[in-house]
């Protein structure tokens, strides 16, 4: 039997900002991962990288990260993926900085 | 220490105007990322998990209070206000925009610094004592050859694309501050018959594959140093595998084709090679060498530093700590610490730069440099100022009297920055100094080196640490290892990994128990940690670590 399939994101970083992106359904860039488009399908994600790639010339490095749903959109399953949507944790710098202003 | 010349200049402000062409093609979309990321790399840019990092160098740790001044100012400008002083002697800063990366470039090349070769499969800088030209154990200041190094192989079209990095260290001392074993080469100086030359070390590095350094050559005439370095480097080039990214560096090239095998290749080579020197590097040399003479050092009394050092304990426990001999008996190098407990290992603020820097004009004869430990030197220091330079850095929060001490951690960014981390260094460091000052332990428990890694990779040198951590990602969740009796020195060593690793939680509280089994097995407070170490072994630090299976046993 195939191994079930973990959810994905599509994540990269901006080519100027330098930030963490993540891809959404309307083949837009968010700085929000939850929210990014939750691909649950094998298939649909390799396909859905594809798109996401013809953008690299605004974009550096599209990826799938491995996701989950929460209550509010995607959210990580990985400590890396965590630390990518908020920022280091010797200052609040990155997203947690921006999140501060809002 | 060198000043650039015309043709220095030009050099850089043309190399600078390149890359300004490139970023410019990239996000015009002339250039896909796959062929500008070698580019950048070339550059000291690169991309990481939040950020681009620009990592500038710092050649042999060596720089000016101008040119300190100008990091604060491009902190400052185009980045967060602090820069992360790095393992190999260089500045990085972690936020800048790919816009603002030539204009930071162009400022830091008016006063001589560039990013060239601090990434790329290149000769990177050349790293060195950082108490060179100072210290009293010093046969000579080492630092006009790394600078002789450092023109030759900038740009040196033979070593643009070598099967990977390469790094090269060296020291003017047999006194090893420059971890000289755990380089690709190493460079130590010594005597023979009264005439000093190079011990050369060749395929010593940390990482995935630890190795200490094998000699070489054991006395290499000092004329000889550019031609013998570039026949080392072309036996890499041809012997070097290009296969295999993580059999490619020249310590696997020395293991596996023998270190006899390596020198005969070598020494043919540089039978070759320099027959095709005319003596044109000696004449450069020789130039060098007139950059990096010895100040005019001041003398007279040191009562104000007797009488202080008597009345105020605060000052006499940072002398004791921070301050290292000088070959002038009435002058010190100072250490000033960059790890203030509970503060980012090597974070220092623009503010702090210009506190630094103006210390450094007025006191200590324009001279700064930077350790591979993360910290800030000021080699020059005529001990009646210390007084006066105390209470500056106090006021300034970089008066921790802790260098050589268990919270004067090396730390590699981690998984707080590095997109190559596979877990935290630096909350690690945080924790465990921050721990050792509440316990108010860290003088008992004296001279003491701690190295902490995010990955395999070991930036923070996590081999070579008295205690060494590193951190891994197992099954999804940070990881800490820990290995014991590494050494940096010129006695240097790889630790021996403890056994089963430790969670984020359990990594402080086990070293805290390698540290209190150490209080109760050593035989005197005058036995270092290490020492201790290589008389008992690991056994009491195993059973201290892991007292469940001591109890198995039993």
């Amino acid at each position: 039997m195939p191994r079930p399939f973990t959810p994905k994101v599509i994540t990269a970083n901006d080519l100027l900002e330098g930030d963490v992106i993540y891809f959404t359904t309307a083949n837009t860039w968010t700085r929000h991962l939850s929210e990014a488009e939750l691909i649950t399908d094998e298939a649909e994600s390799q396909l859905r990288l594809l798109e996401a790639e013809k953008q690299n010339l605004t974009i550096v490095g599209a990826y799938l990260a491995d996701a989950k749903a929460g209550e509010n959109g995607p959210e990580p399953t990985h400590f890396r993926e965590d630390f990518r949507r908020k920022g280091p944790s010797n200052y609040r710098h990155g997203k947690q900085e921006a999140a501060a202003h809002v | 220490m060198y000043k650039y010349n015309d043709f220095d200049a030009a050099f850089l402000a043309e190399r600078n105007a390149q890359f300004r062409a490139q970023v410019e093609r990239r996000i015009d979309g002339s250039l896909t990322e796959d062929e500008f990321k070698p580019l950048r790399l070339m550059n000291g840019l690169y991309l990481q998990l939040h950020a681009y990092m620009l990592r500038v160098a710092v050649p042999y740790g060596t720089m000016n209070p101008t040119q300190m001044r100008q990091f604060a100012h491009v902190a400052d400008k185009w980045d967060k206000g602090y820069g992360h002083l790095t393992t190999r002697q260089n500045i990085q800063f972690n936020w800048p925009k790919l816009r603002d990366v030539p204009d930071m470039l162009d400022s830091l090349g008016e006063v001589g610094i560039h990013a060239i070769q601090t990434s790329g499969n290149t000769i990177r800088n050349t790293t060195a004592d950082h108490f060179a030209g100072a210290a009293a154990d010093e046969i000579e200041d080492p630092r006009p050859y790394a600078e002789l190094i450092r023109q030759w192989s900038t740009d040196h079209p033979e070593f643009q694309f070598l099967g990977r990095k390469f790094k090269i260290a060296i020291t003017g001392s047999e006194t090893d501050r420059a971890v000289t074993k755990a380089h690709d080469v190493g460079l130590r100086m010594v005597r023979r018959d009264g005439e000093a030359g190079f011990e050369v070390m060749v395929g010593g590095g940390l990482g995935r594959t630890p190795m200490i350094g094998k000699v070489l050559r054991d006395f290499l005439p000092r004329e000889d140093l550019l031609p013998y370095l570039e026949a080392v480097l072309s036996v890499y080039n041809v012997l070097g595998r290009r296969d295999n990214k993580y059999k490619a560096r020249i310590k696997i090239t020395v293991h596996e084709n023998g270190i006899d095998t390596y020198r005969e290749m070598t020494e043919k080579a540089f039978a070759l090679r320099k027959a095709e020197f005319d003596g044109t590097d000696q004449k450069l040399l020789a130039e060098i060498k007139e950059h990096f003479a010895a100040p005019t050092f001041r003398h007279g009394a040191t009562d104000r530093f007797d009488s202080t050092y008597g009345s105020d304990p605060v000052f006499r426990a940072w002398v004791d700590t921070n301050l290292s001999a000088h070959h002038q008996d009435d002058h010190a190098v100072v250490t000033i610490s960059v790890k203030n407990h509970g503060q980012t290992p090597g974070d220092i603020t623009s503010e702090q730069m210009r506190v630094v820097a103006d210390l450094a004009e007025e006191f200590g004869y324009n001279e700064l440099r930077l350790s591979h430990e993360q910290n800030v030197i000021l080699p020059h220091i005529h001990k009646n100022d210390l007084p006066a330079i105390h209470a500056r850095l106090r006021a300034a929060d970089l008066a921790t009297a802790n260098v050589g001490l268990i919270s004067d951690i090396i730390a590699c960014p981690g998984m707080d920055y590095c997109a190559l981390a596979t877990a935290r260094s630096i909350p690690v460091a945080q924790e465990i100094a921050t721990r050792f000052d509440d316990l108010k332990l860290e003088h008992e428990v004296g001279d003491l080196k701690i190295k902490i890694s995010g990955c395999i990779n070991a930036c923070g040198h996590h081999h070579v640490g008295h205690i060494g951590i590193l951190g891994l990602d197992r099954a999804g969740v940070e990881n800490y290892q820990i290995t014991l009796g590494g050494d940096g020195s010129e006695n240097a060593a790889i630790g021996t990994r403890t056994g089963p690793g430790f969670s984020y939680d359990e990594i402080v509280p086990a070293v805290e128990r390698i540290i209190k089994a150490y209080l109760e097995v050593r035989d005197s407070a005058e036995e270092r940690f290490i020492d201790t170490y290589g008389r008992v072994g690991m056994e009491p630090f195993k059973a201290a670590l892991y007292p469940d299976a001591a109890k198995k046993v039993a």
